[in-house]
Parts: structure tokens; sequence; C-alpha cells
């Protein structure tokens, strides 16, 4: 038979390549509307220097989410994130003190190992142990907070911040871009090299859909548990470096602020809380908007207590319209 | 004889928890340097029965398999609350009680209708709705301060015959008022066969919405309880948000501790009374061996550690790998 339309086995479209889904689609309209919304309240909102300035706070978010995405992608959390960001900033400091002249180079690989570390053991409780991640990471949590307190003898410690981390997570080298979005970058970048083309990336998703079936396939899975975890606590500590040089000092409970954001980025990007399913184009998505929402309500002069209520509304309202899950019958 | 033995496996769990804690509790008392007088008891009720009812709180969803992580936040939002209008006479107090408890209600009816109307996912909901109740609760208490009915307070948190702690008779009447009725009836057992399976449970027509409604609106009363506690012990409300935090996390802990699955469908609020007690011995043990004060967190965050690791001990009784893969 003749016309037969050979062209019906097509590969994915360039949108479906390129990540772009609907939820990614809705999260940066929001983007938009969060911004022209902000630019009826005041020009500011639309200048460059405004933008810079978001994208740059935005970038210890969207490090700290990268490795969060690693985690949820597998279906599990990390919960330890505040305390190993913390863990991070503290660590690179006083590597300094220790180190010596080797010290102001070492810090901030040394910050990021100690974060890849309490990663390490939460992947070796979660594979090993097979605790639900939940619980694992939030003893850990604890555990790092105990070691932290410790560490400092419950005071502010005094170690700087150093040279190196002061430039790359305050400082503008080229054309006036931020040197902390450019590491944002490289990670990112990093991060969709792992998922897309790396066959550790293909074991994530399956890890993440069903363990089982990825184990009978041949994947080493706890092996995939292991990384990913070590991979967002590095991340959370690197977070932690760079915030230490942005604010010049490490100090107790600068993690905090960063767990439940980087896990609503995450989600408000499409990607599946239970795992299997998401991309990091809706991460970036999702980590500009958290970041332009917290923003603007602070420019707004909004007292905390309504920032926390609208915060919170916003975040249910924007999965209820992308997020919802199938029903039972289904 | 098959009967005591099928409950004892039944109930594990609880019965570990109820030992860890009579031995810690006995070790608490024989160093305690007053031993066990009736203000002792009182004072180590009274950080307990918080603790506990907040688990208790945790429990009910994570039975459906879900989890409120926004249990602190309706505690501390009911402590809020109810410095403001737990106060007057003590008419005007009962009343103000009863608002408080239907103000946690309300809390955990919108976690539920948005679970199961809005079939979001329970953590992520939670979270969100917990931001919501902190800002309320900064809204009603921007600095600590306010009052609280003293009689009330008094009489829940002084001692019954001068003898038992009010607050262990409080929760005795939670158990029994709340948690017994819910487990007897049919809600109560469509929760576990909910966290069990689902799909299974919705083919076998059990009411699965309804259950879970129930599930996350007695979490919230049972919260505000908790919240009324903490007003009646401290004479104040404190919108705090490492409280709420806090106790969130170490109910989560607590419900692991008394034997209940995270996974669903196994365990009872009684374990996660017994162990949030679990929980509590702990800190006073580290209180009456003298342990220096920064060592502290770090030694509860092991022995937090190495109780959820308990855990782990499923998996020497699986015989086949795929089985840990659930």
């Amino acid at each position: 038979m003749t016309g037969v339309d050979t062209g019906a086995v097509r590969g994915p479209t360039l949108a479906a390549r390129l990540g772009i889904d609907r939820s990614v689609t809705i999260a940066f309209g929001c983007i938009l509307l969060i911004l022209c919304g902000g630019a009826l309240y005041s020009r500011e909102f639309l200048s460059p220097e405004y933008l810079l300035q978001q994208l740059q706070v935005g970038a210890f978010l969207g490090i700290v989410a990268s490795g969060a995405m690693m985690v949820i992608l597998l279906g599990h959390i990390d919960l330890s994130i505040p305390w190993v960001v913390t863990l991070g900033a503290m660590m690179a400091t006083a590597m300094v003190g220790w180190g010596g002249p080797a010290g102001v180079w070492l810090c901030i690989p040394f910050g990021v190992f100690c974060g890849a570390v309490v990663g390490v053991l939460n992947g070796l409780g979660v594979a090993y142990l097979r605790l639900p991640s939940m619980i694992f990471t939030l003893g850990m949590n604890a555990v790092v907070q105990g070691l932290m307190v410790l560490h400092t003898g419950g005071f502010a410690p005094l170690d700087q911040a150093t040279e190196a981390m002061h430039f790359i997570a305050v400082q503008r080298s080229l054309f006036g871009i931020p040197n902390a979005l450019f590491v944002w970058a490289l990670v990112g970048a990093f991060v969709i090299y792992l998922l897309k083309r790396t066959a550790f990336g293909r074991a994530v998703y399956a890890v993440g859909n069903r363990e089982s079936a990825a184990y009978l396939s041949g994947v080493n899975t706890n092996r995939v548990l292991i990384g990913c975890f070590a991979f967002s606590g590095a991340m959370a500590a690197f977070a932690g470096v760079l915030l230490a040089g942005y604010s010049n000092k490490a100090y107790q409970n600068m993690g905090d602020a960063y767990l439940l954001p980087a896990i609503a980025a995450v989600v408000l990007g499409g990607t599946n809380i239970l795992g299997g399913k998401g991309n990091y184009l809706g991460t970036i998505a999702g980590v500009i908007l958290i970041t332009l929402l917290q923003s603007i309500l602070s420019v707004m002069q909004m007292p905390e207590a309504g920032r926390q209520v609208i915060y919170g509304c916003v975040i249910i309202a924007m999965l209820l319209i992308y997020g919802r899950g199938a029903k039972a019958r289904s | 004889m098959s009967n005591w033995r099928y409950w004892f496996a039944h109930n594990a769990g609880v019965l570990t928890a109820v030992v860890l804690f009579a031995a810690m509790f006995t070790l608490y008392i024989s160093n305690h340097s007053a031993g066990l007088t009736p203000a002792v008891a009182t004072t180590a009720a009274n950080k307990a029965v918080l603790l506990a009812l907040v688990a208790m709180a945790q429990t009910l969803p994570v039975l459906t398999r879900g989890l409120d992580l926004s249990v602190g936040m309706v505690f501390v939002m009911a402590n809020c609350i109810a410095s403001v209008i737990v106060v007057g006479t003590v008419g005007e107090g009962l009343l103000g009680i009863v608002a408080v408890l239907l103000i946690g209600a309300l809390a955990g009816f919108i976690n539920g209708a948005i679970v199961v109307w809005g079939r979001l996912q329970p953590i992520i909901t939670t979270l969100a709705t917990g931001a919501v109740y902190y800002g309320i609760s900064l809204f009603v208490r921007p600095g600590p301060g306010g009052d609280v009915q003293s009689d009330i307070a008094d009489l829940l948190t002084g001692q019954v015959f001068g003898v038992v702690p009010a607050a262990l008779v409080v929760l005795f009447v939670v158990v029994l008022v709340v948690w017994i009725p819910y487990r007897r009836s049919v809600l109560g057992r469509a929760a576990y066969a909910v966290g069990s399976n689902e799909q299974a449970a919705y083919m076998s027509g059990v009411p699965v919405q309804k259950a879970k409604l129930l599930a996350y609106t007695l979490a919230g009363v049972l919260a505000s309880i908790a919240g009324l506690m903490l007003t009646f012990n401290t004479y104040s409300g404190e919108a705090s948000a490492p409280i709420a935090g806090t106790y969130t996390l170490n109910s989560i802990a607590a419900v692991v501790i008394g034997g209940t699955s995270l996974f669903g469908g196994w365990g009872s609020a009684i374990g996660s009374i017994f162990g949030a007690f679990v929980l509590r011995t702990i800190e006073d043990l580290l209180f009456v061996f003298d342990l220096p004060p920064l060592w502290q967190p770090l030694f509860q965050g092991v022995v937090l550690l190495l109780a959820v690791s308990l855990g782990a001990f499923r998996i020497l009784r699986v015989r086949n790998r795929l089985e840990l893969f659930s």
C-alpha cells in the first residue's frame, strides 16, 4: 500500500527533549507573572541589576536544590540539608586555621568533602540498613548539629571566610555577571549531563520508578542511592561554603532557611516527590520562582507573618494547578 | 496460647518501647537526688505529655501511609491562640479551650482536604500548610507573652490527689476518649487498610477518603491539645519556629521508636506515647549524669540515630531480597 505515513515513528519533540513539559511551562509562566506584578509595584523589578542580584541569591538555593533534586528523583528525601549547609561553612572556615598556608587552598574542597561524607553515611543508612530516608537523614541532621555545637563551643566561630570564598560568592568578574551564577551554571550543567547522558542518570530514574525492577535489571541500586545522597550532601555543603563567603563568616542555623525552599523549588519544578520523574529545567524554574517570591514579599515590606502565609498558600495553589496525583480508581 | 503469641508478635514494637522506657526511667529515678517524689514525677510528666500528644497526632496520618510535617506548627499555633483566648473566668477559659480545639480540627481538616481532594503529596502539603500555620501564629503573637486562665492551668499541670501527675491523667483521658474509640471505629480500621494498600482498600469498598480526612483532622485536634498543655505549662505563648520544628521531628522519631511503620498500616498511638517518653527520658538522663552541656546535642543526636536504626533489624527477617525494595 502506498501513502503510509513513514513519519509516524518520530522521536520525542524538541520541547520534550529539552525537558519542557506542562509543569515547567506553568512555572516559567508564574515567574513572568510575578515579574509583571512586581513591575506594576515598582519599575526597579525589571532592571538588570535587580534581576542579577536575585539570580545571585538564587544561585545558593539552586545549588542546594540540585542535590535535593537527585535525592527526590530516587523517591527519597534529604532532611539533613540544614546542618550540612552549616557544616560546609564551618569546616571550610575552620580549615584555614588548621591547614596553615595550605588551608587557604584546601578550605573549599574540605568543606565540600565533609558534606559528601555525611551524604555517604546517609546513603549507607538508606541503602544497606533500608531505613526510611526521611527518618535517617533527620537523625543524621541531629548528629551533625551536635558535632557543630561541639566544634564551635556553642559560640559563633571566629574564623573568617577566605579571599577565594568571597571571590566566588560575591564578586562579579565577567560582564558584571555574579560569579555565584557561573558556579550554579557549572553545577547545573553537571547535573543535566549526569541525568541525560550517563548510565548513572538512567539508573537514578529507574530506581525512582521502581527500585526492585531496577535491581532485577542489573542496576547496582545501592551504589546509585549512595551516589545521590553523597552528591546532595556535597552540594549542601558547597552552598554553605559559598554562603560563608557571602556573609564573610559561618554561623549556627545558617542552613535552616534552605530546607523547605529547596524541596519546594524541586517540587514546583515538576519533579515528582515520589521519584522517577522530573528534569533540571523545572528545578531552575522552581528556584527562580521561590527566590523572586521571597524577594517580592520582602520588598513590599510584608511582615513575616503575612510572608509565611502567602508563601505557603502560593506553593499549595501552584501544586493544585499542576502537581496533582492520580485518582485512586485509575 | 497461640492468641498470646499472636498478640506479642503484633505488639512487639510497643512492648520494646515500654521496656526501654521503664529501664531508662528507673535508671533516671535511681540517680536522681530526690528519688521518685510526686514533684519529680509531675515535672517529668508535664514535659513528656507534650511530646506524647504530638506523637499521637503524628501517628494517625502515618498509619494511612501519610505524614504530617505541620503538627509542630499546629502545636505552636494552638499555643499562641490559647495564650490570647483561654483567659478570664473559668467558664470563659473553657470556651476558649473549645475554640482552640476547633481551630486545631480545622487546621487538620485543611491538611486532609488538600491531601484527599487536592491529591497532593502529604509531605509537601503539610510543609506548605505548616508555613501558613506558623504565619498565623506570628500574626496572633508577634512577640512571646500572653496569659492563661490560671485555675485550669494549675488543675491540669498539678497533681490529682497529691500523687498522680494531672498531665498523665489528661493523656489517659485523651487515649480513652480519642484513640480507643477511633481504633475501634470503622474509619479507624479503614485508616489501617488504606495504609497497608490503598488500591486494595479502595477496591474493597473501604471509605478511603473519609478515613484520610478523619486521620488528619484528629491529628490537628491532638496537636492542639498538646498546644493547650504547653500554654498551661508556660503561662504564655510564643511563635517559635525552632520549637515547632523540634516537635515535628521528635514526633516522627517517637512514632518510629514506638513501633509504627512509616510505610503505613502498622502500629499504634500507644507505642508513640512510649516512644515520646523514651525520647524525653534520654534528655533527663543527660541531665542527671552531668554530661557537659556542649556534648548533649551530639549525644541526643547519636541516640536518636541509633533509636531509629533499630528498625534495620527487620532486614534480618527478610528471606527474599526483593522484599527489601518495598
